[in-house]
């Protein structure tokens, strides 16, 4: 279970996080949808501590992440993030993107690491590629390699930010394809996105985040169908044309 | 006006000798080399570390071995510390004074090297587990020293070439110290050191081909 409470954060003056309050239970898919600069994607690296907050609290399993006592490179392992610039490792190949943290960080061996690699890569459609670099794969497929390598690491949740915002369109269907694919597993997932169809078919809840305030959360149903914010409606009437 | 006769056999017949030189040329240049690649990326995570004392011995490393000349810097390691009563044998001096100058340029390579590799890299590193110094070694370092390769092979070269210094603090087993010992003996100057030259090119040569062959073979990405 990830539990945020009342959680500020500012970059300098700007206050971009103004007391989040939000529950996600295990087996749970919350989206996350909003305006850019609402602070959805500054929320996701505070959770997985990539970003220090500045009050509140937010827990994993109980273990407080922010917690001087914290070990952030073993939170870190449980909570697999996936960004919307892919960041593939240029210089390994696609298996070997994937095993490198597996082998170095959990230390597997490498067989045992490439089995788990090779799973996890044939599963996003990626079983072929496996001695390819990432520099002659497409955006979406180097986007699915990053996905397998979270995956790779079997963190029990997962964290996707805005991950097809950078891609060409007609690659888009088929990373939303691998985030329903996982839904549908069971994984627990936090997505910030902007695919307005995808957080209504894959979500539990749908949360609407603008100026840096959770201004509205619900059902996909309620969310889209009966919006009660005033600002929710404008955004997803903006959305829409 | 022009009087001179060639005796390229004199010289041919000392080949043995000189080769023997090169070898040892060879050696310094390949310790200075390690050890000059090891204290570069040491002294750029100094840079990087956020300490002030660290990063401030680190810059002035990198000033002084790029603005002052490398005999001034060989000549430091013998005499300089030999002053103080630290005396460095001329295979240590000119190994310690080239390794000095590799870990100057090689450190500001390396720095420009690392601007090149996007934060996020490191952001992804440290999200699947990695700490600071693993994130480092697996992710940035191997991608730093494919971007600083060509300036690692000139820096070889240069090293080769810095060994012909070690004359001044009386070194004489490395390539150039022979030739000027086999000079004083025969007084065949230009044979000598033409052919010493000849040596040096092709040394530098092989290197740089070797270093393509190489790269060709480790960055295939």
């Amino acid at each position: 279970m990830i539990e945020i409470e009342h959680v500020r954060k500012s970059f300098g003056q700007l206050e971009v996080l103004k007391g989040i309050d939000l529950t996600v239970e295990k087996g749970e898919v919350v989206t996350i949808i909003g305006g850019s600069g609402s602070g959805k994607s500054t929320l996701l690296t505070c959770i997985n501590g990539l970003e220090p907050i500045d009050s509140g609290r937010i827990l994993i399993d109980g273990t407080e992440v922010h917690a001087k006592s914290t070990d952030l490179n073993k939170l870190r392992r449980k909570v697999g993030i996936v960004f919307q610039q892919w960041n593939a490792f240029p210089h390994l190949t696609v298996l070997d993107n994937v095993t490198l943290a597996p082998r170095k960080v959990l230390g597997m061996s490498r067989a045992e690491a490439e089995e788990i690699a090779e799973r996890q890569l044939t599963h996003v459609g990626l079983g072929d590629k496996l001695k390819t670099f990432p520099g002659r794969l497409s955006g979406g497929q180097q986007q699915r390699m990053a996905i397998a390598r979270a995956l790779a690491m079997s963190p029990e949740y997962m964290l996707f930010d805005e991950v097809t915002s950078a891609l060409d369109p007609q690659l888009v269907g088929e990373v939303l394809d691998t985030l329903k694919m996982l839904a549908q597993e069971g994984m627990t997932m936090i997505c910030v996105t902007h695919e307005m169809s995808f957080a209504r078919d894959v979500s539990n809840r749908v949360a609407f985040f603008h100026q840096g305030v959770m201004a509205e959360i619900g059902s996909p149903e309620q969310i889209f169908g009966d919006p009660q914010n005033p600002e929710t409606r404008k955004f997803l009437s903006s959305t829409r044309q | 006006m022009f009087n001179y006769t060639f005796q390229w056999k004199q010289a041919f017949a000392r080949l043995p000798q000189m080769l023997d030189g090169a070898a040892v040329t060879m050696q310094i240049a390949i310790l200075s080399m390690v050890l000059g690649i090891l204290l570069a990326i040491t002294l750029t995570m100094f840079r990087l570390s956020g300490s002030r004392i660290l990063s401030a011995i680190a810059r002035t490393w990198v000033e002084v071995a790029r603005n002052t000349p490398a005999l001034f810097q060989i000549y430091m390691m013998h005499f300089g510390l030999g002053s103080f009563g630290l005396h460095l044998s001329p295979f240590l001096s000119i190994l310690l004074g080239i390794t000095f100058n590799n870990a100057g340029y090689l450190a500001e390579n390396f720095r420009g090297a690392l601007k090149a590799i996007p934060e996020t890299q490191t952001r992804a590193a440290r999200s699947l587990g990695f700490g600071a110094a693993g994130a480092f070694g697996y992710v940035v370092l191997p991608q730093m020293l494919r971007i600083a390769f060509l300036p690692m092979t000139n820096q070889m070269v240069w090293a080769i070439l810095m060994t012909s210094l070690g004359v001044t603090v009386g070194m004489n087993a490395d390539l150039y110290g022979v030739v000027q010992d086999l000079n004083a003996l025969t007084f065949r100057t230009f044979e000598l050191f033409a052919l010493a030259a000849v040596i040096f090119y092709l040394i530098t040569k092989i290197i740089t081909i070797g270093a393509r062959l190489i790269a060709a073979r480790l960055f295939r990405y």
